[in-house]
């Protein structure tokens, strides 16, 4: 067990890890900070993508350790400053992005790092970058919307609907 | 009124903050330890010895536990005692728990679990459907008949005759939050249980058992499920089960999570099937008598595979009318996972067997398989209900009285331009020789109602504060099916109010008891008439209050926009409900519903076991590789009906996420059994989940405007199971392209992945 310290959302945090703890782990459990998801446990599902140093990273493939000192960004910390939904957030709810909501987090983050280097993305491009993002439940339509609207383009042309 | 708004899930704040809490998600106490299974390694055999030394002397493991420290009920079936939580030194299949291990972590418990060191004499395991054929493996006694008319007299006398065969796979539910439970010991030896389940009222049954005690002994807690699918409506009582025995022995809270592989090889999956077909018809493909043999394998215990078939017997029909029909239904006992409820619970296994004939049927005869399926459509409700037609019923004896496919088809396809692209598609693979197209087209007619007419009752329970804020309970399981916002939005609109007054709060068998599993679509329509029932006798009684102080009679008491108005005066809600207090009113009632009008003999197959028909039909167009078998969807159009929908938003989600989910099934969702029963797909890595590029690249879906002639709640229609089966036009699309490539039909087989779209082209060329 070592002691692990990184800024998470803004604030210095630490907790205890070993060396094989994961960064979703050490997140979780460790920080209390449960909006990050595990889907797959294998990196495949992307329920548990976060940022660390302005990348998106799927926290079930790092260790906690890798993260020492880094800046790490979780869903929790998404919202604007006031409190208020950021505008990726609010698409998703208002584009009704959500069903069951357990891939909702991940989507979010993975959404925000497409928009970060890619502020106006085709329909394409937009479901290219969320190959890594399972959804069981929406079928990707309005999420691929939500996305679309939060990058400030019509959607009423997504698939022609 | 806020019923027929498309308002957004309630929970939708919570999830795109984080906040919103699964099971794992619950702070846990400091401690609470976490559970893991070990399990066979093997399908079928006798354990012979035991080590689970190394897994005691394990880093972290607290207790380890086996059938024989049960301290009472050793089971978790949802139907007849037969599947132990642990072994009881017979193994049925890989994956089966044979032992629990309790540990300080979840990490801690899943590796002390692997250091068991069992040994087992092996038997051969039976795994296909010959097998179990051949060894007379049956549930339920022997195969099943239900049978309309002269089957075999049709058969002889049609002018033509067609026989086939019909593989279909499984499917796993892959709910994105695995199975979860947390039991919290309470004082004098009861427990809360928080589960992630559609079935709160089996877990607490189930639990209750395990420690011999009286269900009043359980309460069990469930806010919500990442997914559910039908997955989590008897498969969680095992990590129930386990974490209370643990609980009560330890005194500990007690935490189980599978890891995905651990769900994936542990728990069940939809049924796969087999179907035998042997149809007779005339010149327009109208279909005279028709023979099914239906064989599914229910794996190594019943769970609910009788349902499942049954339900599968009956949707043999689909939208078809036959006058003579004959399904068989083998229900075969395997040493695989225990097949269980998923999403159309058999219904889209004896859909996709009719809707395969008439595609063969279309085939043999040169004509348009769609024109092929309008010949055989069942009679419209109009005629139907103003008794100008009769002999409009079912194989099992219900007259359909409420079908409307044909009004929907003929919209569908002049919407979608069908005749236009079909000819076009034609011509684009005159000029390619590689690559293909194909169309492919779907309708479904779903009953709804549980089969077993006993479970279609639901209560609520609601209060009104007397700040006039409301608290709404009852038995449904949200899902992420947006239930608990369509049942909110039916209590709002009860009393006139905002949505927003009314307080969600997370299903609860102390509130609402014996409930049923949230399953067979019928959360809303179940739910929403207790909810409306509930409201409904508080309204009454706020009324008759208002009316007496105010001196006006009681039928001028009006909720609306958020007021009260009584006779000439106004109030608000608020006001309203501090008043009644103040008078003593109790603003506390629950509500109740069952359905009307069922009767359904199961051993005869005959009666009325579904209170009405949901309807949908699907187009999709898509492109092959003939030199890979790869392919793309390029286009879907939907029209679905949902009577008149509680919430268009939620109900078009719905539709979305089921036909992809269904496209899946029928496509890249692959499970693969080695010959010694082992699942090898047992992860997202190697079992393909549709992703964000494999939905349609045009996607149109529209909600049918009508109205469900049957008095459900606000007229609305189910939504959950039936656009599950509109994936299947994905697979008819996929047909389609392969029949381009030569003369003969293709006899493509689900999934068709693109191993088996390449094999179907060479079958089409010969
Ligand atoms: S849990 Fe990390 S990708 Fe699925
Ligand atoms: S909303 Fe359920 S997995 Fe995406």
């Amino acid at each position: 067990m070592a002691t692990i310290k990184m800024t998470v959302n803004g604030r210095e945090r630490s907790g205890e890890a070993e060396g094989r703890t994961l960064l979703v782990d050490f997140l979780r459990q460790e920080l209390n900070l449960t909006g990050t998801h595990v889907g797959c446990d294998t990196s495949q599902c992307g329920a548990c993508v976060v940022h660390v140093n302005g990348e998106a990273v799927k926290a079930c493939t790092m260790f906690a350790a890798e993260a020492e000192g880094a800046e790490v960004v979780t869903v929790e910390g998404m919202a604007n400053p006031d409190g208020s939904l950021s505008v990726i957030q609010q698409a998703f709810q208002d584009h009704h992005g959500l069903q069951c909501g357990f891939c909702t987090p991940g989507m979010i983050m993975s959404a925000a790092a497409l928009l970060k280097d890619n502020p106006k993305p085709t329909e394409a491009e937009v479901r290219h970058y969320l190959e890594g993002n399972i959804c069981r439940c929406t079928g990707y339509h309005n999420i691929v919307k939500a996305i679309m609207a939060a990058s400030g383009q019509d959607v009423s042309a997504v698939a022609a609907e | 009124m806020s019923v027929t708004k498309p308002l957004p899930h309630d929970s939708g704040p919570l999830h795109v903050t984080g906040q919103a809490r699964y099971v794992d998600d619950i702070p846990t106490p400091a401690n609470c330890l976490h559970l893991a299974f070990g399990t066979s390694s093997i399908a079928r055999g006798t354990v012979t010895a035991m080590d689970l030394d190394p897994v005691r002397t394990a880093p972290g493991v607290v207790a380890v536990l086996t059938a024989d420290d049960l301290p009472f009920a050793n089971d978790v079936s949802p139907s007849i005692h037969d599947e132990p939580l642990l072994s009881v030194g017979t193994v049925h299949y890989v994956g089966q728990p044979i032992f629990v291990v309790a540990a300080t972590s979840h990490h801690a418990a899943r590796r002390a679990a692997a250091k068991a060191r069992i040994t087992y004499a092996e038997e051969a395991p039976i795994l296909t459907v010959d097998q179990a054929v051949a060894a007379g493996q049956y549930f339920d006694d022997g195969p099943r008949v239900w049978q309309k008319g002269d089957t075999d007299a049709a058969l002889a006398a049609a002018p033509h005759r067609l026989r086939g065969r019909l593989e279909m796979g499984g499917q796993e539910h892959f709910y994105l939050e695995s199975h979860a439970s947390m039991v919290a010991p309470q004082e004098g030896g009861d427990v809360v249980v928080y589960s992630s389940t559609q079935h709160p009222t089996e877990i607490q049954h189930k639990v209750a058992e395990a420690l011999g005690v009286p269900m009043n002994a359980v309460r069990v807690e469930a806010r919500r499920m990442g997914g559910g699918f039908g997955g989590k409506e008897s498969q969680g009582n095992a990590l129930a089960c386990a974490c209370a025995v643990i609980a009560v022995k330890t005194g500990r809270p007690v935490k189980m999570r599978y890891d995905r592989d651990d769900d994936m090889t542990i728990t069940g999956k939809r049924h796969d099937f087999r179907i035998d077909y042997d149809v007779g018809f005339d010149d327009t493909g109208r279909i005279k008598g028709i023979d099914f043999q239906q064989y599914t394998r229910g794996g190594w215990a019943l769970d609910l595979t009788i349902p499942v078939a049954d339900r599968a017997m009956l949707h043999a029909d689909n939208a078809y009318l036959l006058d003579h029909a004959r399904i068989t239904s083998h229900r075969l006992r395997t040493n695989t996972q225990s097949a269980t409820a998923y999403r159309g619970f058999g219904g889209p296994q004896g859909i996709f067997g009719i809707e395969r004939v008439m595609d063969h049927i279309a085939h043999t005869l040169g004509l348009d398989p769609i024109a092929v399926r309008q010949v055989n459509y069942y009679h419209n409700m109009g005629p139907v209900r103003a008794g100008k037609v009769s002999g409009n019923t079912t194989p099992y004896g219900m007259e359909v009285r409420d079908f409307i496919l044909d009004e929907m088809t003929e919209k569908l396809l002049a919407d979608a331009n069908y005749a236009d692209r079909k000819a076009a598609i034609a011509d684009w693979n005159a000029k390619n020789p590689i690559l293909k197209r194909g169309i492919g087209f779907s309708p479904v007619k779903f009953g709804i109602s549980f089969t077993l007419t006993h479970l279609n009752q639901a209560g609520a329970l609601v209060h009104v504060y007397q700040d006039g804020s409301i608290h709404l309970n009852h038995g449904g399981t949200e899902m992420g099916q947006g239930l608990f916002q369509k049942v909110a939005q039916v209590a709002a609109s009860r009393f006139g109010v905002d949505v927003s007054l009314v307080k969600i709060t997370a299903t609860d068998t102390g509130k609402v008891p014996n409930t049923s599993a949230t399953a067979a679509s019928s959360g809303s329509d179940l739910n929403g008439m207790a909810a409306k029932a509930a409201c409904d006798t508080i309204r009454d009684r706020m009324a008759n209050c208002l009316a007496e102080l105010h001196q006006c009679p009681v039928e001028r008491v009006r909720f609306e926009d958020g007021k009260v108005r009584v006779g000439d005066n106004e109030m608000t809600f608020e006001q309203a409900a501090a008043t009644c207090y103040q008078n003593r009113v109790s603003l506390s009632a629950t509500g109740f519903y069952k359905t009307p009008d069922l009767s359904w003999d199961r051993a005869k197959g005959q009666g009325r076991p579904f209170f009405y028909f949901s309807h949908g039909a699907a187009l999709t167009e898509v492109v092959i590789d003939t030199l890979t078998g790869e392919n793309r969807i390029l286009r879907t159009d939907i029209i679905h009906d949902v009577g008149r929908s509680l919430n268009p938003a939620l109900d078009k989600g719905q539709v979305e996420g089921a036909f992809v989910q269904g496209a899946g099934w029928l496509t890249t969702e692959e499970l693969v059994w080695d010959d010694k029963g082992r699942l090898r797909t047992h992860a997202p890595s190697t079992y393909k989940i549709p992703a964000c590029s494999d939905r349609p690249e045009v996607f149109n879906v529209e909600l049918w405007d009508g109205e469900n002639p049957e008095a459900t709640i606000y007229r609305s229609k189910a939504v959950g199971e039936p656009p599950f089966n509109l994936g299947m036009s994905a697979f008819f699309a996929l047909s389609d392209a392969a029949a381009a490539c030569g003369p003969n039909y293709p006899m493509l087989d689900a999934p068709a992945t693109a191993e088996r779209v390449l094999q179907a082209v060479k079958r089409a060329r010969g």
